[in-house]
């Protein structure tokens, strides 16, 4: 037998109403999508819902429509529709590239959007056996008194290392959420929060139901590092979208992964505007990477090669799109 | 291990295992695999690092590979769940498992259940995969003994038998 679940019961509503009902009404309630990582977090005896809201039956969230207004992907589309479908492929590249990207084929055919860009924040203190981390004094996520990746701090440092989210945050996405109080809709960059205990602002009881791509997106481009080329969270990710004119800049946004407790964009890239793409800017740029990822000792790769590996990756997309684009 | 949570109900899951409808009382709490090996004795499906990163238990639902130990059971209710044991018919090796056979695939064998249903999945889709094809296929199952190479020649020569299965 495998390492047992705990016990909790399951409710498969098939609308959003009825989701946030059954989680109204269940105290201690979680929602699950695919369930590849919450799974084995709720395995390893990391948190400990007593109710599971299975979101997988919902018809509603597994929609990808094409407007004249842009794009909406359900947020229970999977990662392997969304790296599959024609027009994502075609016009955001970024996000189709960091869908393809994610974990193996089998998390993809499982994972959804939403349940990535909600994905839990991982550490090496926290992604182990319950025995691991109770010999270890448990940690600030879950259960501890101090975080042990840097014992003098007040917040958790756990590392943010969703792949979809970096991609839609280059392009420009809002997202839907649902919840006891209604619908709302907010910039994707609004739902994150600087902690890795609790990284989203999200009410309890709410869901992020669809996420909105303008249409007409710039060239992007998305690509991390990682141990493995497969399976594996990334050490670093990175998204550039990019436009120009002729060898100017028009915009570039530049939105990251992996290396702190939320995906953030790039501060500071506004100033490109009007510039061409040289060693001056590629320099700029790595510095502001290099300045504003805060990588701590959430993995077993050092911090400074992910901060160094960042702004490698930045500047590597920022010259193959502007040499694709010039071309 | 966990705080005492409410009794998980069972519930009555049908589905179809390896072209046969059955019907269990299946706990919600239940894995995919524990539910094929512990209940429909099916243990040709593996529980390897028992959190969804080896790709042992891998077997197939309604045609698509998925990691069976981070699937519930429950959500399987109507579906089709195929395992290793639906390759071979009458005694003889399906044409994949011949292959791993026949070209030294399988080394200590624990991984090969879960490499031949992520391969048996890509060749329904795609009968004739290119080598970087096959590799990406199989890029979510671990082998700790044979370093890959005669795995991808293995599904590489089940593609040239296709006249059956």
């Amino acid at each position: 037998m495998s390492a047992p679940l705990p016990q909790f019961r399951l409710a498969a509503p098939r609308t959003v109403t009825e989701a946030v009902a059954a989680y109204r009404d269940h105290p201690g309630s979680r929602f699950i999508a695919g369930g590849t990582d919450l799974l084995v977090n709720m395995r390893r005896g990391i948190g400990n819902p007593t109710y599971l809201v299975d979101l997988s039956g919902i018809d509603e969230l597994a929609e990808i429509r094409i407007t004249d207004d842009g794009v909406t992907i359900g947020a229970g589309v999977t990662i392997a529709a969304l790296a599959q479908n024609d027009v994502i492929v075609a016009r955001y590249r970024a996000l189709a590239q960091a869908a393809a990207a994610i974990a193996g084929p089998g998390h993809r055919t499982m994972g959804t959007v939403g349940g990535n860009l909600c994905l839990d924040t991982r550490c090496i203190y926290y992604n182990q056996s319950e025995w691991w981390r109770s010999a270890n004094a448990y940690c600030l996520k879950n259960r501890g008194d101090s975080c042990h990746v840097a014992p003098q701090g007040q917040r958790c440092h756990a590392a943010f290392c969703g792949d979809v989210a970096p991609a839609l945050l280059a392009l420009g996405a809002e997202i839907d959420i649902s919840g006891t109080r209604g619908t709302r809709r907010i910039f994707l960059s609004q739902l994150y929060v600087e902690d890795g205990k609790a990284h989203l602002a999200l009410a309890d009881g709410e869901l992020v139901t669809a996420v909105h791509l303008p249409p007409d997106p710039p060239a992007s481009a998305y690509a991390k590092i990682r141990t493995r080329a497969a399976i594996d969270f990334p050490l670093a990710g990175v998204a550039v979208a990019l436009e120009t004119s002729g060898a100017d800049i028009v915009s570039l946004r530049l939105a990251l992964t992996g290396t702190n407790s939320r995906p953030f964009l790039l501060a500071g890239t506004e100033a490109f505007a009007g510039r061409c793409i040289d060693d001056k800017l590629l320099n700029e740029v790595d510095r502001l990477v290099q300045k504003q990822v805060q990588p701590m000792r959430t993995t077993i790769t050092s911090a400074n090669y992910r901060r160094v590996a960042a702004a490698a990756l930045a500047r590597r997309l920022i010259t193959t799109l502007g040499t694709a684009g010039a071309a | 291990m966990h705080a005492p949570g409410p009794e998980a109900k069972k519930r009555l899951l049908r589905l179809r295992v390896n072209g046969r409808w059955r019907e269990d009382a299946v706990s919600e709490t239940a894995l995919l695999v524990d539910y094929l090996r512990e209940v429909a004795h099916l243990t040709g499906t593996k529980t390897g690092c028992d959190g969804g990163e080896c790709g042992a238990c891998t077997v197939l639902v309604d045609g698509e590979a998925v990691p069976s130990c981070i699937t519930l059971a429950v959500r399987c209710e109507g579906r089709s769940v195929e395992t290793i044991e639906a390759l071979a018919t009458q005694g003889r090796l399906g044409r994949l498992q011949r292959a791993f056979h026949e070209k030294l695939g399988a080394q200590c064998g624990f991984c090969t259940p879960g490499m031949i249903m992520a391969a048996e999945a890509l060749l329904r889709h795609n009968p004739q995969p290119t080598d970087d094809e096959i590799r990406a296929a199989l890029s979510g199952n671990l082998c700790r003994c044979t370093g890959y190479v005669k795995i991808i020649e293995s599904v590489k020569a089940a593609t040239e038998t296709v006249h059956d299965r």
